[in-house]
């Protein structure tokens, strides 16, 4: 187990390595690259297990905190580690040849590897805030995987969609696994499953089962969240493939499976989930049946697959939990084949559209009975895996409590819709006449690498029915023990009598090649009805909310960040003012009182001075009577500073005085000029009440701050230390330039940027608009 | 004295933060210098006031039994020469964006590095987004 997560941990450096690896081989990387996923295929198989016990590993994280680094395999995650790794070795091989002469390839092998490691994370943590952070990890790889032709605004849009609805609901998963950690006092996912009891009698249970099934439904294109996943389609079809069909949007039904020993003893489980699954499987495969895009039929069968299977889960009895692991496996080998498939036709044809796809058999043999081994386990056709967990899932349906009948009239509904779409994608472009003559598609030749992945995942599903029925029947065996936390015995039988299923079976497909040949009519019929619905569909709802953020978003920021310097200026002086205002009432008793004593005559003329002056520089009409005001002011102030023991202060105050004097008298007729601003009455008022309220707040504080009777212990210690220390007289002088010689360094560097910042703009004189005149 | 010298500072805010409000640059950086002056007597009072005895030591007598606290001293010293560069730095950016801008009036200088129309660029944005 140490040696798997490691390997699983290492495939995040392979992924940083893989572009230069991708510089050096070209699309050759591919053959270097797929050894990663091969490499855990290996491990996989040397662990493989169907016992209840998972082995599991411990990294430490942040310990102090309680947070370990925990990997753990059972049944279920061997079943999805198997599918991710397996499926991953093919799609990039095939990748390096789909995306052979893209200038991007290096970006699909960074992020299909990175994806992986996620994705093998999420499947082998056994801490929930891990499962979270590798959950998180495959939405950003997706986003950037459905973006990788980011030259389209189509994928861009649906990159950002994608990553919007999946984001969201990650959040939502965060605060449920929070919620379920606050309940039980512990991330690890199985000291959860050890005492569910514990969260089941909880009131915060409910809450953190919707928030977790709202993750589980946004990540697996589950009603109403489904209509990210057709849009991801913009994505090339290995990231089809892999991402949007087999692995990544069954992390949400791996979900609900992993907590499902945990929340699947609440009411609100069978009352919701099943609706749920049934809603998608149902819905999903009427829409697909509007659909003349390949990848879109695939898109939207994969959304009513998924929903089949959440909708199993939801029943959870034992059978339909059997039935959904079944499900997933089967699915992800029939539909990963159809996707690489059209892939391959993509390429060689030029044209996704049913309609314009025919008679492609000859040109390419192999990818044609990939396809077609694929479409016949779509439809539940003996005796390939899909017919034996299409039986299941009739089963499980037929065998339930409540409404069986209805519940199997729907699932007969989906599958009927299967069958056509497996027969429009896996049958009628290699075998029938095109419906439309395109002139422009010119098909070629199949390459190698484009038909070998899907054949191999094609005739594994065609062994998993046949020959090894034992592997496929232990690893779904170990992932439903692990689901159901109980030793499961799964058999898998082709003929088992003349039963209802294998009645409703024969019935589906008849129905089902009913529906494939009155394509010509059906399709643009339904195509039609799906157009008039979707004004009121959820991608409208995406679209629409979208807007309104940004134009709430660009609102708020016009109002927030005006532009205006006074309107930042009044907001900080308001708050400062409220805040004191408020701090000072509700001590009002406990005010220090500030002693009055009697002012000298020579203070109170310069006090006076300065007033006025203060006074005047607000009314004054020209430059020149405001710099004598000012000059006025400083030079006052600083004949304070002198009287009050500070000669300096008087000193740098008279000559900084003077060369602020000098300097306004210099440029003073290269300033703009003082124009008549005709203010509006309330605005002048508003500045008025701001500033007197502003001075009158700080005359305040001033009064308080020195009725605080000062002890400082640092004069004492300068007025000692300063002769023995540092050998000055001079007290101020000495803190300046020694014991605080470092600020003052410091204030040196702010004048000579000061300086470098006079001297550039004084520098420029021609070569940009206006030009200075110095 | 302490009431007079708490009025001064608190008419220098109210008329520096006037100044700071209106649109002439010039008068906005005449706010600064005002606002500047009251900083500087607000750190003098932090300590208690005192006449005729500054922080220095006698060659003779050392250290004097009474003195005006030498730290805020040392602090308004920094704050004056920091002051005086920011003044002399604000004097030359505002003569250069006169000279540039042809205007010493801030709302005219609103636009000047994005153009005005910015509403629509966000309108343009929108439509990319969806």
């Amino acid at each position: 187990m140490t040696a798997l997560s490691i390997t699983i941990l290492a495939g995040f450096l392979i992924a940083i390595l893989a572009p230069f690896l991708t510089r050096l081989m070209k699309h050759r990387a591919a053959f270097v690259l797929a050894l990663y996923p091969l490499a855990v295929v290996i491990q996989l198989l040397a662990l493989q297990r169907d016992t209840l016990t998972a082995p599991s590993i411990q990294f430490p994280w942040v310990p102090s905190m309680g947070l370990w680094m925990t990997f753990t395999l059972d049944g279920l995650g061997f079943l999805m580690a198997m599918l991710i790794a397996g499926i991953g070795t093919l799609v990039i091989l095939y990748g390096g040849e789909y995306l052979r002469d893209d200038p991007h390839l290096e970006r699909f092998f960074l992020w299909v590897i990175i994806f992986m490691a996620s994705m093998l994370g999420v499947v082998t943590s056994g801490n929930a805030l891990v499962l979270f952070v590798f959950w998180e990890l495959t939405s950003i790889s997706s986003f950037f995987l459905i973006g990788y032709k980011f030259e389209y605004e189509s994928a861009r849009a649906a990159a950002w969609q994608a990553l919007l609805v999946t984001g969201a609901g990650g959040l939502a998963m965060l605060a449920g696994l929070v919620l379920l950690g606050q309940i039980t006092g512990s991330f690890e996912i199985n000291q959860w499953m050890q005492n569910p009891n514990l969260v089941q009698e909880s009131a915060l249970a409910p809450a953190a089962f919707i928030l977790i099934l709202l993750s589980a439904m946004t990540k697996s294109a589950q009603f109403p969240f489904h209509f990210w996943l057709p849009n991801a389609m913009e994505a090339p079809t290995p990231v089809s493939a892999y991402l949007h069909s087999a692995t990544m949007v069954k992390a949400g039904v791996y979900l609900l499976a992993r907590l499902f020993p945990v929340l699947g003893g609440l009411a609100l489980w069978n009352q919701v989930v099943p609706w749920v699954g049934l809603l998608t499987l149902v819905g999903g495969a009427m829409l697909a049946l509007g659909q003349t895009d390949l990848k879109k039929l695939l898109a939207y069968t994969t959304v009513s697959s998924l929903g089949g299977m959440v909708f199993l889960l939801g029943l959870g009895t034992p059978l339909a939990v059997k039935s959904a692991m079944l499900f997933l496996l089967a699915h992800a080998l029939y539909k990963g084949t159809l996707f690489l498939v059209a892939g391959g036709v993509d390429h060689s044809a030029g044209s996704r559209d049913i309609r314009k796809l025919g008679k492609l058999a000859k040109l390419m043999p192999f990818t044609t009975l990939a396809a077609g081994l694929a479409a016949l386990s779509m439809a539940g056709i003996p005796p390939l895996i899909g017919f034996i967990s299409k039986e299941y899932v009739y089963e499980s349906t037929y065998y339930y409590s409540n409404l069986p009948y209805i519940l199997t009239g729907l699932a007969v509904l989906a599958n009927v819709a299967n069958v056509a779409v497996a027969g429009w994608v896996g049958i009628r472009p290699f075998w029938q006449q095109p419906e439309q003559k395109d002139e422009d598609l010119h098909p070629h030749k199949e390459s190698v690498w484009l038909w070998i992945p899907p054949l191999v995942l094609a005739i594994t599903g065609l062994f998993m029915g046949v020959f090894i029925q034992g592997a496929a029947q232990t690893w779904v065996a170990a992932s439903t023990s692990a689901v159901l936390q109980e030793i499961t015995k799964v058999k898998f039988s082709l003929w088992h009598g003349i039963t209802p299923m294998l009645l409703l079976s024969i019935f589906t497909l008849i129905i089902g090649i009913v529906v494939y040949l009155t394509s010509r009519t059906l399709i643009p019929r339904l195509a039609a009805c799906w157009k008039k619905l979707s004004s009121v569909g959820p991608n409208i709802f995406y679209s629409r909310s979208m807007r309104a953020f940004l134009s709430v978003a660009g609102w708020q920021t016009k109002i927030l960040q005006s532009g205006y310097l006074r309107y930042y200026i009044i907001t900080i002086i308001v708050t400062t003012v409220t805040l004191a205002v408020i701090t000072l009432a509700t001590r009002y008793g406990n005010l220090p009182n500030p002693q009055w004593t009697q002012p000298r005559f020579y203070d109170v003329i310069f006090i006076v001075i300065i007033i006025i002056s203060a006074l005047l520089v607000t009314r004054a009409e020209s430059r020149l009577a405001t710099i004598t005001l000012l000059g006025a002011i400083g030079f006052s102030i600083a004949i304070l500073f002198l009287l009050y023991s500070a000669p300096d202060l008087a000193m740098v105050q008279f000559a900084v005085e003077t060369l602020t004097v000098i300097l306004f008298v210099l440029v003073i007729y290269q300033l703009p000029k003082y124009t008549k601003t005709n203010y509006p009455i309330h605005a002048n008022a508003l500045n008025i009440i701001v500033s007197v309220a502003g001075g009158i707040m700080m005359a305040g504080l001033m009064l308080l701050t020195s009725a605080i009777p000062s002890n400082s212990t640092l004069a004492p210690y300068f007025m000692e230390n300063s002769l023995p220390l540092a050998k000055g007289h001079n007290v101020v002088n000495v803190i300046l330039v020694d014991f605080r010689g470092l600020d003052t360094l410091g204030e040196i560097t702010v004048l000579m940027i000061a300086a470098i910042g006079v001297f550039a703009l004084l520098g420029l004189k021609k070569g940009s608009k206006g030009g200075g005149n110095s | 004295m302490l009431y007079l010298m708490a009025i001064t500072a608190g008419v220098l805010f109210a008329a520096g933060i006037f100044m700071i409000l209106r649109r002439s640059m010039v008068k906005v950086l005449v706010g600064i210098l005002l606002l500047g002056y009251a900083a500087n007597l607000l750190l003098f009072n932090a300590a208690p006031l005192m006449r005729g005895v500054p922080p220095l030591i006698d060659p003779i007598y050392g250290v004097p039994a009474e003195y005006a606290d030498p730290v805020p001293q040392a602090l308004i010293l920094t704050a004056i020469v920091i002051s005086f560069s920011v003044t002399a730095f604000a004097v030359v950016l505002i003569r250069r964006a006169y000279a540039v801008t042809g205007t010493g009036d801030l709302d005219n200088m609103h636009c000047t590095d994005i153009p005005c129309e910015s509403e629509e660029i966000l309108s343009d944005l929108e439509d990319e987004i969806i």
